[in-house]
């Protein structure tokens, strides 16, 4: 194969077996207890029942799982030469939605393909951090300073971002504009650069906020005064904040949350998780999972920095800058920091498409990992170390 | 290679200041959480209980009312009630169609469910019907298991045992109005009924108890999760009446078939043993809200039903009167007992003539005679020199003119004219002859039964001023309150001159020549003292004469005179006292004075003063009566 010849590296015929003791325990381990903790608040969210979300929640952990690591174990290289084919694949399911996609909650987010109902915005999360880590991969640090060079790579961010703002997802679009950033800088560009394109989207709310459809604009408005419309669109922010707030340092206990229990917390076993955990096991419990994902978050970092390529490096802090984006976003909107913009908290939350798409990123991290020392050549031509 | 060293320090730098920012706005969210759940944590505990915790009023069982004795005469029932919860019963059209089958359901009550089920949450119970009765209660608890979604439950409806012979008294109970829903939140609690008449009026808010109330938790859709506390409030206090039933009931029967009013008093307590105004009504038709058809039926009654004459009714007191305005004379030293007057027929005051309603005159009378014969002549001359204030003064010292404050609701004053009060009413000055008039009880001067029989009371036990009272105790959860009423003072009367117009009344009914010596009571021990009266209501016209007219029994029954009567027995150491009022009676030797005597006779047979009652009622709360 012509590709595989171009970017073959310098340790090339590790082993199936050689990479499988090369998986980073200490890694899986930080992506299980998150999710192990995920399990507990969809029990209890149930009302101390597996059904019907902690059971399903775990055999798509342990299919999440298989995904991890069937990403861990194929060779780096693959993911680098097929990294825009998964782009591509990605944005056309997005543009299928448009087209098949049903309405769910007032956003056209899923495809049906059979049985399984895909979101192909999360697909794209990964995907674009995959697509970007190829560019700047094969791009000199002294190209990147030159203006055309930027082009493609904003053009990967900013198509699929506004195709997912047309669907409407406001909290993808962010975050999938966000993590682009991240990776843009992470590139070595310019920070001044950086500084006009934000000023350039702060410019270019007004002309957004057009767009925008009803419901999202309440819901921006109701974040800069949630208690002014306590039993509308302010409704969700309010009561996250009373259970959040009620919690207390120690919490109400487990299965003990009363606003979570008697439904005043909304979306409890997905967006507002992260708020039941607060109210039943207080201030401790929410630092606790705090201080679980920073390990992930730092560890993760410290993998990225480890690997050798700058495809795994990009690859890798790309994925936790993705993740870290999930964490905090998810959190900031349910403290009431930012608006409700339907970001799940990864993990933890109940649902299909994000857990699967994080776990395909996680296997990607562990991937870097096993292959950290692999050389892997800038340009198509020299691969060859 | 070239190039690729720099690239990863670059790398490296703009990840560790990446990592940084990271670090930062995580521990920013730390802060967060600080804020929410240690300095703002009391706010937003207080806004979740809010949010959880639902106050419920829990309406307290209404306070009992019993007779002297203990009988019961208005309790709760049980009232049986058919509810049925659409979550539960999945299709609400055919679990109604099935209830049709074991219940008539009406096809306006089936739209009025399914509208009902369409408005309200699906949790809720709907009411299918109120006051099953037991036999339906069974059938459908038998079905229960095909009829999902449906429960008998219990509430509580007031019943008045006793009916028609108490509803004067106790009155009933009804809806409450928009206007009376202030204060109590209790009130507005659906299906809840406050005392609209009676006793039920007078004491609605001892009987109407304290509600409880319980903290449950609801979720967010309000549904009742579970109970949080409980605090059960107090139930109403019972009442126990002074009216002893039996003699009630027997009071009603003798008076039934007349428009009348009788009160019997216990002449050293007050207490009240019966009161009576025929015709009555049945007050469960006003707990459960009247048919059109009755209440119109009622309305239409030329007897007026619903008006308790023994308290609402005004009437001249005629000849009852005589004995104030012998009293008056007697008081003021004006008239001595002994000195005689003629009477012929008629007094002449002025160019004009005042008959007695003996044509043919009594001849010479004197106190004791003016009363037992119940001579007009002598009371036109007595009133004549004692003048009309002084006679209302006496008057008011009976109790008359004012209301005497019984525990019942729609108490008449009555009247009793002075000199001022007619030029500040008419605006006319006062005629002498008027004086004449008031002199026997007619013209302006108007009492109630009530007051007559406390007016008798008072002449019966030697002065003692006596006020009405209808409740004997009242008991809170089985223990008696403690009673404040105040002890009866002295009217200051001179025992002389009360054991003249005693003699008087006497001689009323046991001298032969007494106006009722036909109804004395013959019995030993039991004999009464009395006096009659039999008031104008409309003057036998000329055209009447004519026509040959004289007596009442020719004359159509509202132009009939009332027939009066007052009494005490037994003479010798006076306990009960009577009035009887028959509206339209005719005489009231003939008419008023043989009801009285019965209802004193009955009295002394049952002798309620001595049965005492106090130690043996023992009310057990949670005696389903």
């Amino acid at each position: 194969m012509a590709l595989q010849d171009h970017f073959d590296g310098g340790r090339t015929g590790m082993s199936l077996l050689d990479r499988v003791l090369q998986i980073n325990l200490i890694l899986v381990l930080l992506i299980c207890l998150p999710a192990l903790v995920g399990f507990a608040m969809l029990y209890s969210a149930a009302g101390g029942d597996m059904e019907p979300w902690a059971s399903p929640q775990i055999i798509r952990f342990g299919f999440g799982l298989v995904i991890m690591f069937g990403a861990a174990l194929v060779d780096i290289r693959f993911w680098l030469k097929s990294a825009y084919f998964i782009y591509a694949g990605a944005f056309v399911l997005l543009i299928g939605v448009e087209l098949i996609g049903d309405s769910a909650m007032g956003a056209q987010r899923w495809v049906d393909i059979g049985p399984l109902q895909l979101q192909p915005s999360e697909i794209m999360k990964i995907a674009l951090v995959m697509a970007l880590a190829r560019y700047f991969h094969t791009v000199a640090i002294e190209d990147i300073k030159r203006i055309t060079a930027l082009i493609p790579p904003l053009i990967l961010i900013l198509a699929p971002a506004a195709l997912v703002l047309r669907q409407p997802d406001l909290g993808t679009a962010a975050l999938l504009a966000t993590s682009g950033a991240m990776m843009l800088f992470l590139a070595g560009l310019r920070l001044w650069k950086l500084g006009v394109a934000f000023v350039g989207l702060i410019g270019a709310i007004p002309v957004a906020w057009q767009f925008f459809r009803d419901y999202q604009k309440t819901r921006i408005l109701t974040f800069i005064n949630p208690e002014s419309d306590p039993l509308g669109a302010g409704y969700h922010i309010l009561q996250s904040k009373i259970a959040f707030g009620s919690g207390g340092i120690f919490g109400k206990g487990f299965l003990g949350g009363t606003q979570s229990h008697l439904n005043f917390l909304p979306e409890k076993q997905t967006d507002f998780v992260f708020t039941m955990l607060a109210e039943e096991f207080g201030l401790v419990g929410g630092i606790a999972l705090l201080l679980l994902y920073f390990a992930l978050i730092a560890y993760g970092t410290v993998v990225a920095l480890r690997c050798n390529s700058q495809f795994g490096r990009m690859l890798g802090m790309g994925i936790i800058a993705t993740f870290f984006l999930y964490v905090f976003i998810n959190m900031a909107m349910v403290m009431g920091l930012v608006p409700i913009v339907g970001v799940p908290l990864p993990l933890i939350s109940y649902g299909g498409s994000a857990m699967l798409t994080l776990m395909f990123g996680f296997g990607l991290v562990l991937n870097i990992y096993i292959h950290r020392d692999v050389q892997i050549g800038r340009r198509l031509h020299h691969m060859r170390t | 290679m070239q190039g690729e060293t720099g690239r990863t320090k670059h790398f490296t730098r703009r990840a560790i200041i990446l990592g940084g920012a990271q670090t930062l706005l995580l521990a920013g969210l730390a802060g967060r959480m600080y804020q929410l759940q240690v300095l703002e944590s009391d706010r937003y505990k207080t806004l979740a209980d809010e949010n959880r915790i639902n106050m419920q009023l829990l309406p307290p069982p209404r306070g009992r009312i019993f007779d002297r004795f203990g009988q019961p005469l208005a309790v709760n029932q049980l009232n049986y009630r058919l509810v049925i919860v659409p979550e539960q019963a999945g299709d609400l059209e055919r679990s109604l169609s099935e209830l049709g089958l074991l219940i008539p359901i009406e096809k306006h009550e089936r739209e009025r469910i399914l509208r009902e089920a369409q408005r309200k949450r699906n949790f809720v119970p709907i009411t299918v019907r109120e006051n099953l009765t037991w036999e339906e209660v069974s059938r459908i608890e038998v079905n229960a298991p095909d009829l999902p979604g449906t429960m008998i439950d219990v509430g509580q409806t007031r019943y008045y045992l006793a009916g028609e012979e108490t509803a004067h008294i106790i009155g009933y109970v009804g809806a409450v109005s928009e206007k009376e829903l202030a204060g109590d939140p209790v009130l507005a609690l659906p299906g809840f009924r406050i005392g609209k008449n009676g006793a039920e009026k007078t004491f609605e808010s001892a009987l109407r108890g304290k509600a409880g109330s319980r903290q449950v938790e609801v979720n967010a859709f309000g549904r009742i999760i579970r109970e949080l506390r409980r605090d059960e409030g107090q139930p109403g206090d019972d009442h126990i009446l002074t009216v002893d039933m039996g003699l009630q009931v027997y009071s009603n029967a003798r008076i039934r078939h007349e428009s009348a009013a009788a009160v019997v008093v216990d002449v050293h307590s007050g207490e009240v043993l019966a009161l009576v105004s025929a015709p009555s009504f049945n007050p469960n038709s006003f707990t459960t809200g009247i048919s059109q058809t009755e209440w119109n039926a009622l309305m239409a009654n030329p007897r007026f039903p619903l008006m308790n004459k023994a308290i609402s009714g005004q009437y001249s007191p005629g000849s009852t009167f005589k004995p104030i305005v012998a009293l008056a004379a007697l008081d003021g030293d004006i008239v001595n007992p002994n000195q005689k007057f003629l009477c012929s027929g008629y007094t002449v005051l002025g160019n004009r003539r005042f008959y007695c309603w003996k044509r043919g005159g009594h001849g010479m009378m004197d106190m004791n005679s003016g009363i037992a014969q119940s001579c007009d002549a002598y009371f036109y001359e007595v009133a004549k020199r004692v003048g009309v204030d002084t006679i209302a003064i006496m008057a008011r010292r009976f109790g008359l003119g004012e209301r005497l404050g019984i525990e019942l609701p729609s108490e008449q004053k009555g009247l009793i004219p002075t000199r001022d009060w007619k030029l500040a009413v008419h605006g006319v000055p006062w005629q002498k002859g008027e004086t004449l008039i008031i002199g026997i009880g007619q013209g302006f001067v108007l009492t109630t039964p009530l007051q007559l029989a406390v007016m008798t009371a008072r002449i019966a036990n030697g002065g003692i001023a006596i006020q009405p009272k209808l409740v004997r105790e009242t008991q809170r959860v089985g223990h008696r309150l403690p009673d404040t009423r105040e002890p009866f003072h002295s009217m200051g009367l001179s025992a002389a001159h009360l054991a003249i117009v005693q003699k008087g009344m006497f001689d009323v009914t046991n001298s032969p020549r007494g106006t009722a010596y036909r109804a004395r009571i013959e019995e030993p021990g039991m004999a009464m003292a009395g006096k009659t009266a039999s008031v104008q209501v409309k003057r036998i016209t000329k055209a009447e004469r004519e026509r040959g007219v004289s007596k009442n029994e020719d004359r159509v029954w509202k132009d009939r005179d009332h027939a009066l009567f007052i009494g005490y027995a037994p003479v010798n150491s006076p306990r009960y006292a009577v009035s009887v009022v028959v509206e339209h009676g005719g005489g009231g030797a003939k008419t008023a004075a043989p009801i009285a005597r019965d209802i004193l006779h009955e009295v002394q047979r049952r002798d309620l003063a001595r049965r005492g009652p106090e130690k043996n009622i023992v009310l057990d709360m949670t005696a389903a009566v």
